[in-house]
This record gives C-alpha cells, sequence and structure tokens, in this order.
C-alpha cells in the first residue's frame, strides 16, 4: 500500500468517525421543533395533506430502533446504522460508476 | 425540506420522479469520467457525512428547525454531479428512516440534490474568483462555498414553492405559501452556510487536494512548489 493510499484510509477513517460521533452522540441533542418546510405546512394549513409513510412500521423509522427506549441511545444507534448503510452504499455505487467507464463496452 | 407523501399530487411528482432519473442519469455519465481513486472513495465519505449532519436540526426561529441539505457542499466537495448523487445517496436511505415520503422522491431528489448541487456550484464557480483575490490562503474557497450553500437553500425552497403552486393537494393562496417557504428558508441557509464554510475550510486545512471545487486554487500552487 503506498503512502497516499494510507493517508487517503487515514483521512476517511477520521471523517467517518467524525460522522459517526455527530450522528451517534451529537443528534440526541437536535433541535426537535418542525423543519422549515414542517413549519410552513402547519402554519399555512397544509400540514393536514400529509399522508402516512409507507415504511412507518420500519425497524428505524423515525430516526429511533425499535425495541430501544431510551431516546437519545436509539436515535444513537439509528444514527450509526444510517451512517454505516450510506457509506456501504455510497462507496458501491461510486465503485459501479467507476467501474461503468473503465469498462465502455460494459453495459451502462 | 423533506417533502412526505400527499403534499404534491401525482402527476407533479410523477413529472419530478422523471427529471430525477434523467438528473441522475447525466450526474451517472459525467461522474464516471470524474471520479478518480481519491474522489470515488470521498463521496462515499460525503454522502455519510451528509445523512449524520442531516440528523442535526437547529434552531432558525421560534418553533422553527433547519438542517441541513448539503448539496452545495458536496458539490464542492467532490464535484456537482457526484455530489447531487451523494444527496441521493442519503435520501434513499432516509427511506428506512420514514423521512421523505416514496411517492415525493422525485420530488426531493430534484430540489435537495440536483437543485442545490448545480445552482450552490454554479453560485460558487462565480463567487471563488472574487473571494480568492480577496481573502488569504484558501479562505476564499470555504467562504465562497458558504455563501453559495446558503443561497442554494432558499433557491430549494423556491422550487418547492413551484411544485406546490402546479401540484399542491390543499387550495391555499400560492404567494402566502411562497413567501413563508422562502422567508423561512433564508434563514436556514444561514445555518447551512455556517456549516459549509466550516466543513470546507476544515477539509482544506488537512487535504485541500481532496477538494473538487479548489483545483484550480491548489493544484497550481503545488507545480509551482514541485
Amino acid at each position: 500500500v503506498s503512502r497516499a493510499r494510507k493517508q487517503l484510509i487515514a483521512f476517511l477513517a477520521a471523517g467517518l468517525l467524525v460522522a459517526c460521533v455527530l450522528a451517534g452522540l451529537v443528534s440526541g441533542f437536535a433541535d426537535s421543533d418542525p423543519d422549515g418546510l414542517n413549519k410552513v405546512a402547519i402554519d399555512q394549513g397544509f400540514a393536514d395533506t400529509e399522508k402516512p409513510h409507507d415504511l412507518a412500521d420500519s425497524p428505524l423509522a423515525g430516526y429511533a430502533v425499535k425495541g430501544v427506549d431510551n431516546e437519545r441511545l436509539s436515535t444513537g444507534l439509528a444514527g450509526l446504522a444510517g451512517v454505516g448503510i450510506t457509506f456501504v452504499v455510497g462507496l458501491g455505487i461510486f465503485a459501479t460508476v467507476r467501474l461503468v467507464r473503465r469498462n465502455p463496452e460494459a453495459p451502462a | 425540506v423533506h417533502i412526505p407523501d400527499g403534499f404534491i399530487d401525482g402527476p407533479v411528482s410523477v413529472t419530478a420522479g422523471a427529471v430525477a432519473v434523467v438528473g441522475l442519469a447525466y450526474c451517472a455519465k459525467r461522474a464516471s469520467a470524474e471520479l478518480d481513486d481519491r474522489l470515488a472513495p470521498m463521496a462515499g465519505l460525503v454522502a455519510a457525512f451528509l445523512f449524520a449532519v442531516q440528523m442535526l436540526n437547529f434552531p432558525v426561529a421560534m418553533g422553527t428547525s433547519g438542517h441541513l441539505l448539503g448539496g452545495a457542499l458536496a458539490a464542492i466537495l467532490v464535484g456537482p454531479a457526484a455530489g447531487a448523487m451523494c444527496v441521493t445517496v442519503v435520501l434513499l436511505v432516509q427511506a428506512l428512516f420514514a423521512d421523505g415520503g416514496l411517492t415525493a422522491l422525485g420530488l426531493n431528489i430534484t430540489n435537495m440534490a440536483l437543485v442545490t448541487a448545480f445552482t450552490g456550484y454554479a453560485l460558487f464557480l462565480v463567487l471563488r474568483p472574487v473571494l480568492t483575490r480577496a481573502l488569504p490562503g484558501q479562505q476564499g474557497v470555504a467562504v465562497a462555498g458558504g455563501i453559495a450553500a446558503g443561497i442554494s437553500v432558499p433557491v430549494a425552497a423556491l422550487v418547492f414553492s413551484l411544485e406546490f403552486a402546479l401540484g399542491g393537494v390543499a387550495d391555499l393562496p400560492v404567494h402566502s405559501v411562497v413567501w413563508a417557504m422562502v422567508g423561512t428558508h433564508v434563514l436556514v441557509g444561514i445555518g447551512e452556510g455556517v456549516i459549509t464554510y466550516l466543513t470546507l475550510s476544515t477539509v482544506l486545512r488537512t487535504r485541500p487536494d481532496l477538494v473538487y471545487g479548489a483545483r484550480t486554487t491548489v493544484v497550481p500552487r503545488e507545480a509551482v512548489a514541485a
């Protein structure tokens, strides 16, 4: 492994660590007021047109892990899961996008 | 600005879905030409980072919070095409968290990924030459990024207002929704700008060579030094 490669891996690891701290710990202290769009929907009177989410029964719905009662812990664990899933899915997609270029014959 | 199911009617949601598909196909094509051995894993990290920071709602006014959209930040870090794809990955994963309606996915990809990444990056390209001349080191790049990101938020809110005007299920006077959306999101944009500036200046201090939007300001210097 070249030095440049090691430095890149170190940067990625540090970045992931920051993301894990933010999603796992800091998230428990986020403002729980409705966000910009939700607030406008309430004030303007169209919040009631919202329909329930199709995945409202997902084990991670609402940024909480089903079955974990402690709110901060539940949010933090959901956040860590989200960071992990997003990183893996992102790496997969961007690696695929690159492979398509390496093999111009391959179906896009 | 995650749109839930039900706010916008079927035809406008489907149209936005088509816009999203075409936009993402363009992004994938362009990203495949731009991503190299360093930027491809960087893009994975950017997506994971955006997921984390989007959880951190900050207060913007009485009883109102806001969170990062991140399209402009991602665009400056890995390019607008890969940046829009990063936000799209976040939006897809957020469906598991029941955030952002499945029928509204096209709307959310259009507003939060494509509009923020491409308008944010365009604004950044306009501001960068002015600010890199006015400020020392990489400060100009970070400040240009922060301002561009801040403006991209009310622009996304404006696009939502257009979608609401065309396909809002509630029968409401459009102008009051537009003013409320843009007014609120000017405030959210300030937070977006600060987070974008802080993130960019941190990355620029440690690995300026990894910042897509700093290539023209960083690479020549390294070439001169070498």
